[in-house]
């Protein structure tokens, strides 16, 4: 899988499931659906453990896509993806509030 | 309307047992996803920004209740209540789960529906005038050859794996609804003057993109019996001779585009003579038989005013503004086909509810002879409603938030998912469709300003036909912000045209104005029964220019 060129860091690990297709982020523990919950990488060892990560899980047919995101913290301590793209990717169609995780997790 | 016969319900259902032990294999880790991805994709499924995307082919538009059904039902069951139709006479659902897609297909199946070719390098879903079969201006019915095109090119094996798509429409009408320039090959139907007797136009090259461009005439007339030979023909020319080094450039407009059409039609000529015809050709008796299915409906002999929907007009505003708008000339005295408007004011065009589709199975059923049309605009057509029964059904689509006068109006707006669904997207495009109709929302400023079409993508896949848009609007990414180019001229139809720009990106919060603008301009200059095109080609682009160039500075 080619990945997109290196975003800045902090970063998060962003998938697709393959069972579900939904979007997930590399967790502490695997896989969560919850932003908040989403591993952050400051540092480039961080980052390089996540691609792996992600690298194995995609060989073990656990998610499809898996590519570094660059984020920014707030002040919830919770990351953000700088990019829209992605912020849309993390909360769910902007047209439809009640679906997505927006939806799922009132953020 | 077509029913499957022993062969197709076969061939569908083989496909959903291969599909679903393709999806196994895959789980299992079998299948890598190198290898698993084109076959997804060749059953239409995706995988977008939020989730999987199921594309459902609806040749030529074709629907009826058991089929409406069956796709709320599985819009319930599998997705999230609702569904997406497209340009192109498909169904979209956006968040199937991989696990749950064969026994969707199997369900689909069930009312001889598929997905097979609706993605992938394969002739994709053949696509009609949502008028067929009922256009007073029709030569003839064009649902029997999308039909015979749709068989023709079902897992055709020379033709599976092409360098790129290729897409089909069709019409049998003087006026051009099916956007047959835009397409890989157009194949309009035409009496020969000198014989009389029917036959095809042939246009080849179209599309849009990267890079649109206008489809060509390749045959002014093709006698009938010779359609599928000659399409073989054209098919075997791109197949061996088009690119596959770029699939940028591995579409068929590129090839007639850099050997020109004359030279192309001369490539064609030669392997349509060295063709084997007779193997290929259209035999007469199957083309009866799949045109039998295509009979009229037993109309009703009725006058042409309906009395009962003169007084209900003149009681009610909204229904005499549906009439006006919503309703379109049928070929039967006392009929029409009525256009049902997926675009309700400030929602995202083209979706609709499973509950919505319950509806319009009912109407289909009790009003329309069971059709109901998926139109290219992202509309829903009943084709035969007597006149005396519009007022009954406008009531119906009132209460379920259907009954949107606006059909060809400003606020009739084409519109893809862009970001807010699709992975390829650089910025969105339903909001900037929703912020349009809401600004452009009071009924007599529609009427006002007449027929004009807006049209937008997220992307420069022109999904949304933006280029052929009176109003084309792009989104793209500027700066790392959504931006939105806005072009002007495009004709979908007869007169095709693309757009021509108008200057630099605009971020989504001054479409509007900008849109208000360019209308301006139009209703300040347009002579007496002008339409927006038309004075847009009497003036030029240079007032519509400079109007917008206001706009553009406030930002630059
Ligand atoms: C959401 C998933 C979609 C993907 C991945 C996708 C992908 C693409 C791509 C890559 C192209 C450019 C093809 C080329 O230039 O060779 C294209 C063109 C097109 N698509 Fe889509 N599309 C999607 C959804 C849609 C939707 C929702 C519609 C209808 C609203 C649609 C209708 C079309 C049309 C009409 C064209 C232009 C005609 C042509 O030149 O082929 N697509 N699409
Ligand atoms: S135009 Fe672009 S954004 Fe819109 S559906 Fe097509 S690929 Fe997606």
């Amino acid at each position: 899988m080619a990945a997109p060129k290196r975003p800045n860091l902090p970063a998060i690990l962003v998938a697709s499931d393959l069972l579900e297709g939904e979007v997930v982020f590399a967790a502490e523990q695997g896989w969560t659906r919850d932003l908040r919950q989403a591993l952050v990488a400051s540092d480039e060892l961080a980052a390089q453990a996540l691609e792996r990560f992600g690298a194995t899980e995609f060989l073990h047919a656990k998610v499809v896509d898996p590519y570094l995101v660059a984020v920014e913290t707030g002040a919830d301590g919770a990351p953000r993806p700088r990019h829209y793209r992605e912020v849309l990717r993390a909360l769910g169609p902007s047209v439809r509030p009640d679906l997505g995780k927006q939806a799922d997790f009132q953020i | 309307m077509y029913a499957f016969d022993e062969f197709d319900e076969r061939l569908v259902r083989e496909r959903v047992a291969q599909f679903a032990s393709q999806v196994e294999r895959r789980l299992s880790g079998a299948l890598t996803e190198d290898e698993f991805k084109p076959l997804r994709l060749k059953n239409g499924l995706y995988l977008q920004l939020h989730a999987y995307m199921l594309r459902i082919a609806i040749p030529y538009g074709a629907l009826n209740g058991r089929k409406l059904r069956m796709l709320a039902h599985i819009a319930d069951v599998y997705d999230r209540g609702y569904g997406h139709f497209t340009t192109r006479q498909n169904l979209q659902f956006n968040w199937p789960k991989l696990k749950d897609v064969p026994a969707i297909l199997s369900l689909l199946a069930d009312v001889e529906m598929h997905c097979i070719q609706t993605s992938g390098n394969c002739i994709r879903n053949v696509t009609s005038d949502h008028f067929a079969g009922v256009a007073h201006d029709e030569i003839e019915d064009p649902r029997p050859i999308a039909e015979l095109l749709r068989q023709w090119s079902s897992l055709h094996p020379e033709f599976d794996w092409l360098g790129r798509k290729f897409k089909i429409a069709v019409t049998g009408a003087a006026q051009d609804r099916a956007v047959l320039k835009a397409h890989d090959v157009g194949v309009r139907i035409v009496r020969d003057p000198a014989s009389q007797k029917i036959g095809y136009c042939i246009l080849a090259g179209g599309g849009l993109g990267r890079t649109p461009m206008e489809g060509k005439v390749l045959r002014d007339f093709l006698p009938r019996e010779k359609l599928l030979s000659y399409l073989e023909a054209v098919l075997r020319v791109f197949n061996l001779e088009g690119r596959r080094d770029n699939k940028y450039k591995a579409r068929i407009k590129i090839l007639v585009h850099e050997l020109g059409i004359d030279a192309f039609r001369a490539r064609v000529e030669e392997e349509f003579a060295a063709i084997d015809s007779p193997r290929h050709d259209v035999d007469p008796r199957e083309f009866a038989r799949i045109a039998a299915h295509f009979a009229p409906p037993a109309h009703e002999s009725l006058p042409a005013v309906s009395r009962r929907l003169e007084e209900a007009v003149a009681k009610d505003e909204a229904l005499s503004r549906f009439v006006e708008h919503n309703l379109t000339r049928h070929k039967q005295r006392g009929y029409a086909a009525l256009t049902i408007s997926l675009k309700p004011i400030g929602l995202p065009p083209g979706d609709l509810t499973s509950r919505q589709m319950r509806a319009i199975a009912d109407l289909a059923e009790k009003y329309s002879f069971d059709e109901a049309r998926v139109a290219h605009t992202q509309n829903i057509v009943l084709p035969h409603v007597r006149l005396d029964d519009v007022a009954d059904i406008f009531a119906i689509l009132r209460a379920e938030g259907l009954g949107e006068a606006n059909a060809g109006l400003i606020t009739d707006i084409i519109s893809c998912p862009g970001l807010d669904y699709c992975a390829l997207a650089t910025a969105r495009s339903i909001p900037v469709a929703q912020a349009l109709a809401l600004h452009f929302a009071d009924p007599a400023k529609q009427k006002e300003i007449g027929p004009l079409s807006i049209k937008i993508s997220g992307c420069i896949n022109a999904c949304g036909h933006h280029h052929i848009g009176n109003i084309g609007i792009l989104g793209l990414e500027k700066k790392d912000a959504e931006s939105y180019q806005i072009t002007i001229g495009g004709d979908p139809g007869d007169s095709y045209a693309l757009g021509e720009l108008l200057g630099p990106g605009l971020p989504a919060e001054m479409v509007p104005e900008a849109v208000d603008r360019i209308v301006a301009v139009y209703l300040a200059q347009r002579q007496s029964g002008e339409t927006f095109i038309e004075t847009y080609r009497r003036l030029g682009l240079a007032p519509f220019k400079s109007a917008f160039k206001e706009i553009a500075d406030v930002v630059a």
